[in-house]
């Protein structure tokens, strides 16, 4: 916790990464000045697109002393205002998750090669960004924890895969390769609180290292202060625990 | 995306956006999380025209029960055309 009487900078751009296939793609990095050696996070944004929720929050990271990256996952389905490209990536029934993941480790191998990372790197994502979170860190390599909030889908039916989601994520748990958090609404209907038990199930059966916490009143997108999902004091205490989740694994 | 609801129809016609009048040539039915409506689900339209470049677009975004006056209320204009044979 900073005090009132403590120097803090930050930087914060757009840059441009390397991400699945090798493509360039924009991304957000918000880090603070000086030499570190900073904890990194990659954050994986949610369906309403790369928007300004999600530059408010990486830089927030940033404010707690983490460089922070967050990749343009819909970079290839053009430009425009967040909103606009975020409708037509709508229309088109998402992204493909094989470049979504790969897009990801593209965040996390840019923190990798900075000379201020400390080694370690976590990954965030809500809505369908807590849903890759999950897929990415069971089939990537080289994350020391994740946080899924409120992901949909993990669980899906056979008639709910599509060509772009072609493998239910809780068909990897048992390639999970870090801790995992997990932020759930108990009003949620996607994920619905059965739901939320299966994945849970999962993980114990596979004797996974996890922390899940349900918030009663709350459904989905309760961290969004601009929406009429927001919930004040459940958002207060998920991040919360989100800080003492990550601080825990990614600073020793 | 959350709920994967989405209908694609092909259309004629024109919308208006901030650009101005533009033929929208499709219309994006989703019932899923809206952008801006105060609801955790939305019946979303974006008519489009996506050769026009992706802010070619006239969005909607309604209650479901608003969404079902609309559909009844278009149909009964429809029909009332069809009387006076338009």
């Amino acid at each position: 916790m900073y005090t009132t009487d403590s120097y803090e900078g930050m930087l914060a751009e757009t840059i441009t990464i390397q991400g699945s296939n090798d493509d360039f793609i924009y991304a957000y990095l918000a880090r603070p000045l000086g030499p570190g050696p900073f904890p990194g996070v990659v954050l994986i944004h949610h369906m309403p697109g790369w928007d300004e929720w999600y530059r408010e929050i990486t830089r927030k990271f940033a404010h707690h002393g983490y460089v922070a990256i967050s990749p343009n996952l819909y970079n290839r389905t053009g430009h425009g205002t967040p909103e606009d490209v975020a409708a037509k990536v709508r229309a088109d029934g998402g992204i493909p998750d094989d470049q979504a993941v790969g897009d990801i480790e593209g965040g996390m191998k840019y923190l990798r090669s900075l000379s201020f990372h400390n080694g370690k790197v976590g990954v965030i994502g809500t809505c369908s960004g807590g849903r890759l979170t999950f897929l990415t860190a069971c089939r990537s390599e080289g994350f020391d924890a994740a946080a899924d909030l409120w992901g949909g889908r993990v669980i899906m039916t056979q008639e709910e895969l599509t060509p772009n989601m072609p493998v239910a994520p809780i068909e990897y748990t048992e390639k999970l390769t870090c801790p995992l958090l997990g932020l759930f609404g108990d009003e949620d209907q996607s994920p619905t609180p059965a739901q939320v038990d299966q994945h849970e199930s999962e993980l114990k059966k596979f004797g996974k290292t996890y922390e899940f916490h349900r918030y009663a009143g709350a459904g989905h997108g309760f961290f969004y202060y601009d929406r009429a999902m927001y919930r004040q004091e459940q958002a207060v205490d998920g991040w919360q625990k989100i800080f003492g989740f990550f601080e825990k694994y990614l600073t020793s | 995306m959350c709920t994967m609801i989405v209908e694609k129809t092909g259309i004629e016609g024109s919308g208006k956006g901030t650009g101005g009048w533009f033929s929208v040539n499709q219309v994006n039915v989703s019932y899923d999380h809206p952008f801006h409506a105060p609801y955790d689900h939305a019946l979303s339209l974006d008519f489009v025209n996506e050769s026009k470049g992706l802010d070619a677009r006239v969005a909607v975004e309604l209650s479901p029960d608003s969404a079902q006056k609309l559909v009844e209320s278009i149909l009964s204009a429809l029909e009332q055309g069809k009387e006076q044979n338009l």
